[in-house]
């Protein structure tokens, strides 16, 4: 039955509107790269992005992309529409993924029905075009799970 | 008279001489100004003290009504000191330990500490239209997906401490029960006269799930206020005297802001958790007070606490928010928090709990904290 379900994105939810810091991770998921910020002087990931290495101050950064393969760490159902944006869009999950590189990423996931999501869950990244040029790593339930 | 210990920070020089707040409800016909005024005025009444005496004004930043047009208008003849802290609602207790600093340094001597909104009938802190960053800065990873109001961040870290420690929603309930419990002594509160219980919390609506209707904060107009001058100014009333024992705050950093600030609070007052007698926690959302219960060191477990009906004002274990709180009293940010640590401290409270020392208060989980000790004259 879940097979048939698919999250359908509100449309009056913002777009990001990212600091220049973060504009690599946007526009590599265009090109279908899930990539991570990556500090050039000690190695540490970040995410979301700074513009300075909160493990060492560094401010020389390049991507590194990651599969994109995690685990659902947490989740919340918005039942009651608390943002004009979610009217007509409940109940909605919105959910937490933890990398195995140790980072975290809030997302929806298109292929789990609310009722259905629960912490540990395993989930791989898909590349959502969500229209005018935005494309938003969503996930979906990782084959074999 | 009976001198209480002397202690570090502020070495009990400090108190609070006077609270007020003007009616609770959810369309004020008032402005916020207004509102500001009359809980000045009726706190400076309870400290016996004159306006033209006040000399410094703090207020929350998301106050909107500025210290200049307060002091204006109750005719304040030298406002030696003012200012605001820059978050949300959080900042009551950090409010506090600034305004303390300022009067242990000798550089005001009278410093009234308000709050003014129209929370219900104005801008509504429950809808994200007010609070959203429109996906910019740090919004842009989480409001795109739904992450669009306080209380979707907040649900989010609640689910997984559920998960990890076991916590449960009907554990949220019992404590929401104990909260509505104190309101219903409260004739302040909105829901004085409006009983709840752990089945009607169950079966409450979800807003955001994990938490209920009964999880969530009121909306509210209203004001509040807290007069500060030093201890000697404090005990000429002749009644207990509650002095500011601690006060702190902690920023962002690592970890719970509960667990950083504790160790600064409890070393600076030079006592031990357990001599602490009763408590009020801010809560936007009830599971947090909880949260907090844990990440303060109060008690290691804060499910089994409420299983035992620990936190009611006559359990003879851990009164904790006394008035009703944000839950079932009024959604003031703290003030109201503030307002009733102070007269647990005085033995005024309508859920009074038996012999306070120690009055503890947490303005933000974590954020900002205040620890009042009483002293009898």
């Amino acid at each position: 039955m879940s097979d048939a379900w698919r999250f359908e994105r509100p449309p009056g939810l913002p777009i990001p509107q990212p600091t220049e810091e973060a504009e690599p991770f946007f526009e590599a998921l265009k090109e279908g790269r899930l990539v991570i910020q990556h500090c050039l002087s000690c190695g540490a990931l970040a995410h979301p992005p700074g513009a300075m290495c909160r493990a060492c101050g560094g401010t020389d950064f390049d991507w590194q992309q990651v599969s994109g393969e995690g685990e659902v760490y947490s989740y919340v159902v918005t039942h009651q529409a608390v943002h004009p944006a979610l009217q007509g869009y409940t109940p909605m999950a919105t959910v937490e993924v933890a990398l195995p590189e140790g980072l975290r990423l809030t997302t929806n996931l298109i292929d789990v029905p609310p009722d259905e999501v629960e912490i540990g869950l395993a989930v791989e990244v898909v590349f959502e075009d969500v229209g005018d040029g935005v494309v938003l790593p969503l996930f979906r339930r990782r084959a074999g799970h | 008279m009976t001198r209480a210990a002397s202690a570090g920070g502020f070495s009990n020089s400090v108190a609070i001489a006077g609270v007020g707040e003007t009616d609770y409800s959810r369309a004020s016909g008032r402005t916020e100004l207004m509102l500001a005024l009359q809980a000045i005025t009726s706190a400076l009444d309870d400290a016996g003290i004159e306006p033209r005496e006040v000399d410094g004004l703090m207020k929350w930043w998301v106050d909107t009504s500025t210290e200049a047009e307060v002091a204006a208008n109750l005719g304040i003849p030298d406002l030696a000191w003012w200012g605001e802290i820059n978050q949300a609602g959080n900042v009551g207790g950090a409010l506090v330990a600034h305004a303390a600093t300022a009067i242990h340094a000798g550089l005001a001597n009278v410093i009234v500490i308000y709050r003014g909104v129209n929370g219900r009938s104005g801008r509504r802190y429950g809808r994200g239209d007010v609070t959203g960053q429109r996906g910019r800065g740090g919004g842009a990873f989480t409001e795109p997906y739904g992450l669009l109001t306080p209380q979707h961040g907040l649900a989010m870290s609640a689910r997984r401490r559920m998960f990890e420690t076991g916590i449960t929603s009907r554990h949220f309930g019992m404590q929401a029960v104990a909260q509505r419990t104190h309101a219903n002594r409260n004739p302040r509160a909105t829901f004085y006269d409006r009983p709840l219980t752990l089945e009607e919390h169950q079966a409450s609506r979800l807003i955001v799930d994990p938490f209920h209707l009964f999880d969530c904060c009121l909306e509210t107009d209203g004001g509040g206020a807290l007069v500060l001058t030093s201890a000697d100014a404090a005990r000429e009333r002749g009644r207990p005297v509650p002095l500011i024992r601690a006060a702190a705050q902690a920023g962002p950093g690592a970890g719970p802001p509960a667990k950083r600030i504790a160790k600064r609070l409890f070393d600076m007052a030079g006592i031990d958790r357990g001599d602490v007698d009763v408590i009020q926690i801010y809560d936007h959302f009830g599971p947090f007070v909880l949260f907090a219960l844990e990440d303060y060191g109060f008690v290691p477990d804060a499910g089994r606490l409420v299983e035992e009906g620990g936190t009611a004002f006559d359990s003879g274990q851990l009164p904790v928010n006394t008035s009703g709180g944000h839950l079932s009293e009024a959604y003031m940010q703290g003030m109201n928090h503030l307002i009733e640590a102070v007269r647990q401290s005085r033995g005024e409270s309508t859920a009074q709990a038996p012999d306070v020392t120690f009055s503890f208060c947490d303005t933000g989980i974590g954020t900002g904290a205040v620890l009042l000790e009483r002293e009898d004259p």
